[in-house]
């Protein structure tokens, strides 16, 4: 893992102490609500339905024990025993004190974290591949380079007041765990026809009030102009980015009504420029990056052989464990998804939050990731420690074993917290899982991505969704759109709106006869997305309305 | 009715402006008539509030109930975490938000 340097230090000390006195200064009256809105928001602080909500920065989703241990201490100290990790592989505490911020900054400074850039027209949190640096199917680790681009947007002077927000995704697999083409620049790292390595360009996707796939920039970046590159993107956004309309500023606006030729045109030229200037980085400090990604020292010689006789110890391996690059290492992915009822998709307590961490640092070299689909990553973990762990989770009611099954479901906090929002996302995500909690029924439907959002900012990425579920606003009523056919993977691809909208209970029924039809009519070895892609959406729409 | 409603500046709770004061219950709130531009002004700039708003409500034997569903969220509280909210012990509560 990435180790802060005296530089990285000092900006985030600093940073505490500016916020400490921002909140003073607020508190006592020198400060006005105009004026230091802006730097709350800066820091993370947001004002949400009930309180103050903070948002803590995960780089690229990866943490130490040492740091998951204490985001579950800030949980019991400062909030109220409990996080949510969100769809950005961030972690939200919902009930935060405004003259409490400082501290809880500190608290995090202590352990290389912050809130910087977490809100704001500025470039957010870098994400990743949760199975980063573990997985056989990646080319290289991409984690060094998202990690040069974190520190190059880190309070990037020319950067912080965008149009609009910006998200930056990196991968290095052929399997696109991170939505890569629905960001606003997605980097797939590539080889080319040399061999070497370098970056292919994807810009402006998103999801949000007007979704798009982003379409290949250049398919080739050299290791040794990717920040040039990047901050020739950036600039041209930036220059002609709208500010009028907030509705289209983000980038992909910029790039659809300019056409990805164009837009080419004008990032090469400011490219060409900017290598005049020598900016980037010397490929050294890549190379210093690096050595903190390497390897762990896995054992040599292990068995990939487990010992399946337990039957919810099999049944957990085979749905939350996948490959791993070394022989007998397993990914182990916890779910925060528990069935029905039981819980929030996302929300961990303080003590599972350290239980985590714990597990972690007994199994999986310390470290752990925050996945976009709100789940938990252990990435390197002996198979035959697995049965262990499983008994750890099993201990910490962690052991759902539904990854990727229909009650694996993405849902952003919507109208229970979010101010912005239409309608709840919650309680419609637990009613889906209570109606196909029964292990039978979920494994029949196999893997299905169900995402919802409470609004069309679409942080519960509906879009992207086998199916997706939007709430809308329909006369103060609470009022929700069904969507097919979205995918977020290699196949990327976006949902359609079934027909007219669903009340709470009606969405759920409305689920239940898309999955019913799906059983009744897949063919050999087809996911429900696969089925839908073949059949289309009109028998779909008839078993639903009719 | 209308009634105002806001944000404590320390706390970030959810109070309504019950005539002199700010409380944590809706059910204290007072109907401001057309005087809720001054009673913001004002107490926003003495800070005991942060992004005040008024809103329609309705008050009946039950209490009083704000007219859109966010304004009863807040006044209850997550709607999924009846143990936070301000009526932990009645398992109607979420009931009284839709
Ligand atoms: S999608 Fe809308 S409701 Fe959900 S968290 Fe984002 S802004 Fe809030």
């Amino acid at each position: 893992m990435y180790v802060y340097d005296q530089y990285d230090q000092a900006m985030v000390d600093a940073r505490v102490a500016e916020f400490r006195d921002q909140t003073r200064r607020r508190i006592e009256g020198t400060l006005s609500e105009d004026k230091f809105r802006p730097l709350r928001l800066q820091n993370g602080l947001y004002l949400q339905l009930h309180a103050y909500m903070l948002r803590v920065a995960v780089p690229y989703g990866t943490l130490s024990s040492a740091q998951m241990r204490v985001l579950g201490d800030i949980a019991d100290k400062y909030d109220r025993g409990y996080g949510h990790f969100t769809t950005r592989q961030n972690i939200q505490y919902n009930w935060i004190k405004l003259e409490d911020a400082p501290d809880i900054l500190a608290d995090l400074a202590k352990v290389e974290m912050h809130a910087i850039q977490t809100s704001g027209n500025c470039i957010r949190n870098i994400s990743s591949d949760h199975y980063a640096g573990a997985t056989p199917d990646e080319i290289i680790d991409p984690r060094p380079y998202a990690e040069l681009l974190r520190q190059w947007s880190s309070f990037h002077p020319e950067f912080l007041a965008l149009p609009r927000k910006f998200k930056i995704a990196v991968i290095a697999s052929e399997t696109d765990r991170a939505a890569m083409r629905l960001h606003d620049i997605g980097i797939r790292m590539v080889h080319n026809d040399a061999g070497e390595i370098g970056c292919a360009f994807y810009v402006g996707g998103g999801m949000g009030r007007t979704p798009m796939i982003a379409p290949l920039l250049n398919g080739f970046v050299p290791l040794d102009h990717l920040i040039t590159y990047a901050e020739a993107a950036l600039r041209v956004y930036n220059r002609y980015g709208r500010r009028d309309n907030k509705y289209k500023a983000r980038i992909k606006i910029l790039v659809h009504e300019l056409g990805i030729d164009e837009y080419r045109a004008q990032v090469e030229a400011e490219f060409a420029h900017l290598q005049t200037q020598g900016i980037e980085p010397p490929i050294a400090e890549l190379e210093r990056i690096k050595a903190y990604f390497v390897d762990p020292t896995f054992e040599t010689g292990l068995s990939d052989a487990i010992d399946l006789s337990n039957a919810d110890f099999a049944r957990w391996v085979r749905a939350n464990t996948a490959p791993h690059k070394a022989p007998g290492y397993a990914i182990a992915t916890i779910s925060l998804k528990p069935l029905g009822k039981a819980g929030i998709p996302g929300d961990a307590t303080a003590d599972q939050i350290r239980t985590m961490a714990d597990l972690a640092k007994a199994y999986s070299f310390d470290e752990l990731r925050v996945t976009h689909a709100q789940n938990i990553v252990l990435p390197h973990v002996k198979k035959a420690d697995l049965f262990a762990l499983w008994q750890g989770l099993v201990a910490a009611d962690l052991a759902t074993a539904n990854l990727d099954a229909i009650t694996d479901i993405i849902a952003c906090p919507g109208l229970d917290y979010c101010s912005l929002a239409n309608a709840r996302s919650i309680p419609v995500a637990q009613k889906i899982s209570e109606r196909f909690a029964a292990s039978a029924k979920q494994d029949a439907i196999g893997e299905l991505k169900l995402k919802i959002s409470g609004c069309i900012n679409a942080c519960g990425h509906h879009h992207a969704g086998h199916i997706g579920i939007l709430g809308v606003d329909r006369k103060g009523t609470e009022n929700y759109q069904l969507l097919l056919g979205g995918s977020e993977g290699a196949d990327t691809s976006l949902a359609t709106i079934v027909g007219p909208g669903f009340s709470e209970d009606g969405i759920v029924d409305a689920i239940e006869k898309a999955t019913n039809l799906y059983l009744a009519k897949r063919e050999d070895g087809e996911r429900f997305l696969d089925t839908y892609r073949r059949i289309g959406m009109a028998p779909f729409k008839e078993t639903i309305y009719g | 009715m209308k009634i105002v409603t806001g944000n404590d500046l320390k706390t970030g709770a959810v109070t309504w402006w019950d005539g002199a004061a700010w409380s944590l219950h809706v059910n204290d709130a007072m109907d401001v008539g057309d005087h809720s531009a001054d009673i913001i002004a004002r107490e926003e700039a003495a800070r005991r509030v942060v992004s005040a708003y008024v809103i329609d409500a309705s008050s009946d034997v039950d209490g009083i109930r704000p007219a859109h569903i966010k304004d009863r969220i807040r006044a209850l509280g997550p709607t999924v975490r009846l143990d936070l909210s301000l009526k932990p012990a009645d398992p109607a509560a979420g009931t009284w938000v839709i």
